[in-house]
């Protein structure tokens, strides 16, 4: 970590100041911080003056109409895509030039929108490359079974069985990837990113194709995922039910642009938050 | 037991196909590429043991050792130079480059120890007489067996079983979601040509072991066929690699023997090009059509 810039000696332009993070999160360092943040390809802006500030524990919502520009911030977070302007700040480190792997490492993890398991392998191999860089024995270790590959694979074992405890899906764990239920696939791919162990989680249309009674499951442990491991989680997501009962912040975005932030009441009543979902009400 | 001794050498000839097929199948799994200079590793790996032993007079097992190392290496500074700037060019770019790595091995080859062939003496000499003496069996050829066997499980157990192996298979079904998980992909590959060249080394003497003979060409016929037996076995898949080597060395065996010498490559081909009319993707490879 020694190339990686203090929260104290970046000559960074100033956050704007509508940044709005929980009171309990306040005088903590926030786990992230988009500042002017900006993507072109070619001649297209897809993401302009991104400004998003959220705290240790918060769950926030990014919520936008279809090509809005919400994944491709994610993709940005992470790392896929390298920002043309603008900083983004991890638990205060400055993520400039580094790769998606250093940004997982830095605390970042994420699920996708279409469901990307390594279905070829076992439910349990997925949690445990998730886990891939707190797993640590030689090459050599692991063809000769030394006895650090015994020790480093049962916690890691036991760690992931723990992982998958929290969905309940440790009776699964045996099973091929591939050959589970959709929602089961979607639990997993949040379990897998859990095993990064992450201070900011993002979630990538978590609930999308779950009925009323698994996303309100779903809700519920999201929900538990922040109380038990202190993280931060960042969602996208369309359910509006699953966004305003969660979320506490919210970030609206539309062509590229924050149009509105705020609690899920001030979202709900924003009238430009309106006309973006609706179109414009006509003139009586 | 003439027929028994034909079978015998083609399963050793297969065996040395096979190890050399785990190094094509393993980097094409994973970075999706043909790495045509991965034969003449095998044939630099086989310089590097003849020179270890006859000018250094190193014992034979630190000479593999040595051939081993050097091609571990050879292997990942190709991939680094050659390779790794074009991970995101198209994939006909990187063939045409894996050919003129392969053209530049055999050239080097060809400065440094010259055009005519070199003899190569055995690693280990005799054979055991079976059947009163009706049937001898090389030790050479006892050794490749025995080889591609430990190789195979050891290989098997890696993939399945470490933490390495399991990057190297999530690798190859999403390079881009374990990056995400925090999965070095480069540092993957690079481990994967690592591992595919130590292989070729060995191979590479266990070859010249039973051709007594070396030059900078040696490596190219057996790493086309080697080649073939990757993907007739279904390329990307660690036992097609050893069934395909295996059996594309008892065709060619039982070809010599009984159909014709000169015929024997063609006949060879021609089961490929039969086999993936039938079977596209190879013995034991799975064909997933594209969801639409």
């Amino acid at each position: 970590m020694a190339r990686l810039k203090s929260k104290n000696d970046s000559p960074l332009v100033p956050m704007p100041s509508d940044a709005y993070i929980p009171q309990r999160d306040l005088g903590k360092t926030p786990v992230l911080e988009a500042r002017h943040l900006g993507i072109d390809f070619g001649g297209l802006t897809a993401v302009d003056d991104f400004n998003l500030t959220i705290g240790r524990t918060e769950i926030a919502g990014l919520i936008g109409p279809n090509g809005a520009g919400k994944t491709t911030v994610f993709n940005l977070l992470t790392k896929v895509y390298q920002p043309t302007r603008g900083t983004i700040m991890v638990d205060g480190y400055d993520t400039k030039g580094m790769s998606t792997v250093q940004v997982n490492k830095l605390g970042v993890a994420r699920t996708f929108q279409n469901i990307r398991l390594f279905n070829n392998l076992s439910v349990e191999d997925n949690v445990k490359l998730g886990m891939h860089n707190q797993i640590k024995y030689g090459m050599v270790g692991g063809i000769l079974r030394l006895p650090s590959y015994w020790k480093q694979e049962r916690i890691a074992h036991e760690r992931a069985l723990e992982l998958l405890s929290i969905f309940d899906m440790q009776d699964m764990a045996g099973a091929k990837a591939g050959s589970l239920p959709y929602g089961a696939q979607r639990r997993l791919e949040i379990v897998r990113a859990l095993g990064t162990n992450p201070s900011l989680l993002l979630l990538d249309e978590p609930a999308a194709g779950m009925n009323p009674s698994e996303t309100a499951e779903l809700m519920e442990n999201i929900i538990k995922i922040r109380d038990t491991f202190q993280i931060a989680i960042m969602l996208i997501e369309h359910d509006m039910n699953l966004v305003m009962g969660i979320c506490e912040g919210i970030c609206v975005l539309n062509f590229g642009k924050v149009i509105a932030k705020g609690t899920p009441d001030e979202i709900q009543s924003n009238p430009v938050v309106i006309e973006a979902y609706l179109g414009k009400q006509k003139e009586a | 037991m003439e027929f028994l001794s034909y079978l015998i050498s083609g399963i050793s000839l297969g065996s040395v196909y096979a190890i050399i097929a785990l190094g094509y199948t393993m980097v094409y799994g994973i970075a999706k590429m043909l790495n045509f200079a991965h034969g003449d590793v095998i044939m630099v790996g086989g310089y590097i043991s003849l020179l270890s032993m006859s000018s250094l007079g190193l014992p034979w097992p630190l000479a593999v050792i040595l051939a081993m190392l050097v091609c571990t290496v050879l292997g990942v500074v190709i991939e680094g130079l050659a390779y790794k700037p074009l991970r995101s060019a198209p994939s006909l770019a990187v063939l045409i480059t894996a050919i003129g790595v392969s053209y530049f091995l055999q050239n080097a080859a060809l400065l440094l120890w010259g055009a005519s062939p070199k003899a190569y003496t055995p690693i280990i000499a005799g054979s055991v007489k079976l059947f009163e003496g009706q049937l001898s069996i090389s030790y050479v050829s006892i050794l490749t067996v025995f080889m591609c066997i430990v190789i195979m499980i050891a290989l098997t157990l890696f993939t399945g079983k470490t933490r390495m192996g399991k990057a190297m298979r999530a690798c190859s079904e999403d390079k881009a979601a374990a990056q995400l998980m925090g999965i070095n992909v480069n540092r993957t590959i690079s481990m994967t040509f690592a591992i595919g060249s130590a292989l070729a080394a060995i191979a590479g003497v266990l070859l010249c072991s039973s051709y007594t003979s070396l030059m900078p060409t040696t490596g190219s016929m057996p790493g086309i066929k080697a080649f073939t037996a990757a993907v007739f076995g279904g390329i990307g898949s660690i036992p097609g690699a050893l069934l395909g080597g295996v059996l594309l060395g008892i065709i060619e065996s039982l070809a010599k023997a009984y159909i014709s010498t000169q015929l024997a490559n063609s006949i060879v081909f021609a089961v490929l090009i039969i086999t993936l009319l039938v079977r596209p993707a190879g013995l034991l490879g799975k064909y997933v059509p594209e969801k639409v």
